[in-house]
């Protein structure tokens, strides 16, 4: 993987600045303090309408509440009003206090799509934060796209797509799956795959990219079985019995939501311990949000590859942890789209800043390049695709419901939502 | 796809997969019983079944952080007080909405639907403001974790006999209590006929109450035991409903034997599905089947004559 | 059929007022955002009447309206998609022009089922005909085996249930969770822009008008008179040489039609469909509309639906944290306290008011024993 992320100076703001904000983490996490709203008149930085006064600036939150998929979404609504209240804390952008407008998709796609034009339309939002699943998110593009807002979206997804209107601050399938069956392989020597998951896009997906890797890129390995099982499924018995038939090295699961806790907690009491690593559970679907209901107990050993564990041991990201505890509660616990969550504001003021200008489409120009030295995750930087360069960590789940680190990439992935020969 | 293993796996395998079967019907049962109840006796829809099993659950989920704080030698045992508390929780809710809801509603047994999926919205939103948006993760004591090894190749989920011993224990005391008991002969009798029932003495006002209460009450030891093997969050509820109103459905609403029979056929059938093809398609079949079924006999598998 | 008998006086001022509202009183009061919402929510009143007609004059109730609103918005939906997915469009996929979500789930060519939703012509019979023939085939075999009532209700339930799950497990086919997004134009008009949004909110309108008649003629017909017989005491009509469910099974797949059309509309407005209108939930709330608005009356069912998503609306913008509550309150306080919805309060309470405010300027203006009669 090339590491011409790095090497990129990024232009505006100097990256001297950057750094020295990160150095100095207590109270100021990225920026020089000292932007004053006066030096930035709103007649200049706001030519298109947006909800933008002397002192203060609208942005949205636009995530499920109420309805099934307010499991998952909780943690993103927390991180970003985390991340608004330290930007606020120290100035705001451009001087300019964040405010938010926080509406409820309901789990409800059509209902995302209407309070995605009532921010835009109504309340004129600057940026929104928001979505999770890919349905909420391809609901509200077309409004996006119309009225030329600026959606920050926090997911891993299955890629296929690169929105102008839209900042991807979670991975894209390859980033989350290459290098994590790379390891199994050499670390672990497993050769054979069994691929679950969920019955939507994101799982099919992501294990399409999956098999072409091992059929194509690894040496003598191969997928013994691929099965998928309805949104809410609770019932994992027979697959699990045909995985003791097959018994591949390596159960490879991309199982979301409620069937996530079911299929874990029948896997342990079938007798299939993840910590024997016989066969070895790998998966890309179980952040430490999710093992709050599975049980750490249930999944202990079991593997998972992200881009960020909330037991990582940098300084940004103590400082993040703790903050985010203050605010939330000593028992949270942080997951990595969580934390991709919290990314959103602060890549906003950045490119912002860079700006000079609240505008869209001055902020979309300026948002490529622009680099997060900062970020609980270690150092993110924005590519031409919209999409981040991050690292790919695997971490091996314990008792305690938090994730071992056992491996990082050593550079920076580079983001590739159409990834040639994956197709 | 057996070429490859031996006689002895895949006799183990058959062994399993039967057992993953009875798991599935166990679980149907736990879920629709309380359903049965309350829509075949009664003529009650109650949408917000889901909701009074996930009572249970977040009662044992309270229960077990109680144990687990102040009795940690007894964490072992909890389990029982949890399903007997969540009786008593999602039961006496159940009287509770009987008294203030449903009894205006007995004549129009259709608004019982509208009314209680009111009742489900405000008991989703209050799970949610109580325990939070997240799912709570429910400690399971160990011993009922784990498998029995009973040969090499086939283990038991200890779990699964639990479900199951749990299943079947429940359907006999309903039984008894249907079948053997003067509250379940007066039930019976409301059941066929309001006024003449009232007119030789039976207090149906209570009997009704009792009814409502007793199914609510078996749904939250159904929500107790799933913490087992399932997930407690305030919508999970609705991950229920549907395969719990089919299996009343296919198994003709007023009848709890037809209820039995249709958790067991569609739970086999599905199981069967899921080992010979992939888990979307067995779903997707054993759907289509019933509805094939219920195309040509509507009134479900074991239909009531009735005098309406 | 004169048309005194069509509609009585009362009933044209209600049918008058209705117009005056969505043709006037909304346009001018709203601004372009939320005219489309409103323009959202009528589509459900084209549900909801069907529902007025099945349940509350044929004693029907189906709850599964949503599989009905769904297949005609996904027929109209896939006919959209098709337009926006030209080879130029969709040039990056591996196989261009065929719909983005086949191509992520490998398929190459389009499936047969899908080729005659080029037409305009044929799309447009097939938002009606399709949930028609659907609504057919589920009445024929429970309304000639007599299934009706409350186990009618939950196996229609069943049904959205397994449609559900069929469309978001064919995903190839279907476009599965996401539902079919990214709709652009209708023989090359867009539809997305802010004119082409009022433009079709006074075609949803005139549409919902000529459904309104439609139901009111059913109504007022021999065979409306029927229907409430059977609702009241089905054997009798049955003794009386009838043949129950024939009438039963038309009711049912008019309402389907009516329910096609509706979700059609919904997919030109909001520009896409999906399988969370299918489901269950979206059935219920269907026949809460029709709840609210007064099972009994087809103007109550739209201003059911009107009421009903506006109170959804207003409470999850202002308390995004506790809306259900609010709402699920109101379904329980609907279905307790006025189980005659708004039609029920405005006869019982509204109308008489009127009636004797009326009199009472009427009887000051001209008192005397030579009054005319007031009509």
């Amino acid at each position: 993987m090339s590491d011409k992320g790095k090497t990129n100076v990024s232009q505006g703001m100097s990256r001297r600045a950057m750094l020295a904000g990160g150095a100095a983490l207590t109270g100021t996490l990225f920026m020089p303090k000292g932007l004053k709203a006066a030096d930035y008149p709103t007649s200049a930085v706001n030519t298109t309408g947006l909800a933008v006064t002397d002192d203060t600036v609208t942005c949205g939150i636009l995530h499920s509440i109420t309805g099934t998929m307010a499991i998952s979404e909780t943690g993103s609504v927390q991180a970003e009003k985390l991340a608004i209240e330290q930007i606020n804390a120290q100035g705001g952008i451009l001087g300019r206090k964040i405010e938010y407008v926080q509406e409820d998709g309901a789990s409800d796609w059509p209902t995302f799509a209407e309070k995605a034009k009532k921010l835009l339309v109504n309340d004129k939002v600057a940026s929104v934060m928001g979505c999770w699943t890919s349905a909420s998110r391809k609901a509200v593009l077309p409004v996006f796209e119309q009225y030329n807002g600026f959606l920050y979206y926090p997911t891993f997804y299955e890629g296929l797509e690169e929105s102008p209107n839209v900042i991807y601050t979670g991975q894209e399938a390859t980033q989350q799956i290459i290098a994590g069956l790379d390891w199994v392989n050499k670390e672990k020597g497993a050769k054979t795959f069994y691929l679950l998951g969920s019955d939507y896009i994101w799982p099919r997906t992501s294990n399409k990219i999956a098999r072409k890797h091992i059929e194509n890129f690894m040496d003598g390995c191969k997928v013994v079985g691929e099965e998928y099982y309805p949104l809410g499924h609770t019932q994992f018995n027979s697959v699990i019995n045909k995985i003791r038939l097959k018994k591949p090295d390596v159960i490879y699961a991309i199982v979301v939501g409620g069937s996530n806790v079911a299929f874990y907690k029948q896997l342990t009491a079938a007798g299939i311990d993840p910590a024997a690593e016989k066969p070895l559970v790998l998966t890309i679907s179980v952040t430490e949000d999710e093992i709050r209901g599975i049980g750490g107990e249930n999944i202990a050993g079991s593997y998972a590859c992200m881009k960020y564990f909330q037991s990582l041991q940098n300084e940004n990201n103590l400082e993040f942890v703790k903050a985010f505890k203050e605010m939330w509660g000593e028992d949270i616990v942080i997951g990595d789209v969580t934390q991709a969550a919290y990314l959103g504001p602060w890549l906003w003021k950045a490119a912002v800043e860079k700006a000079g200008s609240f505008d869209v489409d001055k902020v979309r120009a300026a948002q490529v390049g622009i680099e997060l030295p900062s970020a609980p995750e270690g150092y993110v930087k924005v590519h031409e695709n919209h999409h981040l360069w991050s690292k790919t960590r695997v971490g091996k789940a314990q008792a305690d419901g938090q994730y071992e680190v056992v491996f990082e990439t050593a550079d920076l992935v580079e983001p590739d939502p159409f990834p040639e020969g994956y197709q | 796809m057996f070429a490859d293993y031996s006689t002895a796996e895949l006799g183990a395998i058959f062994a399993m997969q039967g057992f993953a079967g009875l798991i599935l019907f166990s679980v149907f049962v736990l879920m629709a019983l309380g359903l049965a109840i309350i829509f075949g006796q009664m003529g009650v829809i109650n949408m917000a079944h889901g909701e009074f099993m996930i009572l249970g659950a977040y009662v044992t989920y309270i229960v077990s952080n109680i144990f687990s704080a102040y009795m940690p030698g007894l964490f072992g045992a909890y389990f029982f007080v949890a399903m007997f508390l969540a009786f008593i929780a999602s039961g006496a809710l159940g009287l509770l909405v009987e008294w203030a809801m449903i009894r205006h509603l007995y004549k129009r047994p259709l608004d019982t639907l509208l009314a209680t999926w009111g009742l489900s919205l405000i008991l989703q939103q209050i799970y949610r403001s109580v325990f939070g948006a997240r799912e709570v993760g429910v400690s399971i004591p160990d011993w009922m974790m784990g498998s029995l090894p009973l040969t090499d190749l086939i283990e038991i989920p200890i779990n699964g006999i639990f479900v199951m011993v749990l299943a079947v224990s429940i359907s006999l005391a309903v039984y008894i209590m249907m079948f053997r008991s003067t509250w379940g002969r007066q039930v019976r009798a409301i059941n066929q006929n309001r006024v003449m029932a009232g007119a030789v003495g039976i207090n149906t006002e209570w009997t009704d109450r009792l009814t409502f209460g007793i199914g609510c009450g078996v749904a939250g030891v159904a929500g107790s035991a799933f913490t087992m093997i399932g997930s407690t969050g305030p919508t999970a509820g609705q991950l229920y409903i549907v395969d719990t109103f089919l299996v009343v459905v296919f198994g003709g609403a007023a009848s709890l034997l037809g209820t039995i029979a249709s958790a067991f056929s569609i739970s086999q059938a599905q199981s069967i599905m899921e080992f010979f093809l992939s888990g979307s398609m067995a779903k997707v079949i054993t759907l289509l089947v019933v509805v094939g079924i219920l195309m040509i006999r509507p009134q479900g598998l074991f239909a009531l004559k009735l005098r309406k | 059929m004169t048309l005194s008998n069509y509609m009585n006086r009362k009933e044209l001022l209600g049918f008058v007022i209705l117009a005056v509202v969505i043709f006037l009183v909304l346009p001018l009061a709203l601004d372009t955002f939320r005219l489309n919402l409103f323009g959202k929510y009528l589509t459900y009143a084209f549900v909801a009447i069907g529902l007025a007609l099945c349940w509350g004059a044929g004693g029907i109730l189906s709850l599964g309206q949503g599989i009905f609103f769904g297949l005609g918005g996904y027929c109209m939906a896939m006919f959209l998609k098709l337009e926006a997915s030209t080879p130029e469009n969709t040039s990056i996929q591996s196989t261009p022009g065929i719909p983005d979500f086949m191509d992520w789930n490998q398929l190459t060519e389009l499936p047969v089922w899908w080729q005659p939703f080029y037409s305009l012509g044929f799309t447009m019979l097939a938002v009606v005909m399709v949930p028609v023939v659907f609504a057919f085939i589920i009445g024929f075999a429970m309304f000639t085996r007599r299934v009706g009532g409350v186990y009618f209700a939950i196996i229609t339930q069943a049904f959205a249930a397994i449609l559900t799950i069929l469309i978001i497990g064919q995903q190839g086919y279907t476009g599965g969770v996401n539902g079919i997004t990214d709709l652009r134009t209708l023989m090359g008009w867009d539809i997305r822009t802010d004119e082409a949004k009022n433009i079709l909110y006074f075609v949803n309108g005139v549409l919902l008008f000529a459904v309104l008649f439609v139901a009111q003629f059913v109504r007022k017909s021999k065979l409306g008179r029927l229907l409430i017989a059977m609702r009241d005491q089905e054997d009798r009509v049955r003794f009386s040489g009838y043949n129950v469910a024939n009438f039963k099974i038309f009711i049912f797949c008019l309402g389907a039609a009516f329910a096609g059309i509706g979700g059609a509309m919904f997919t030109l407005q909001v520009g896409f469909m999906s399988p969370t209108l299918v489901g269950i939930v979206p059935s219920i709330e269907m026949v809460i509309f029709c709840a609210v608005g007064g099972r009994l009356s087809i103007l109550g069912a739209v201003y059911g639906a009107l009421l009903v998503n506006l109170a959804k609306t207003t409470f999850s913008e202002g308390f995004p944290e506790l809306w259900l509550l609010g709402l699920g309150g109101l379904f329980i306080a609907v279905v307790m306290a006025f189980p005659n919805g708004l039609a029920g309060l405005w006869s019982e309470k509204v109308e008489p008011w009127i009636e004797k405010t009326l009199k009472k300027t009427k009887v000051a203006e001209a008192p005397g024993p030579n009054k005319a009669p007031a009509e």
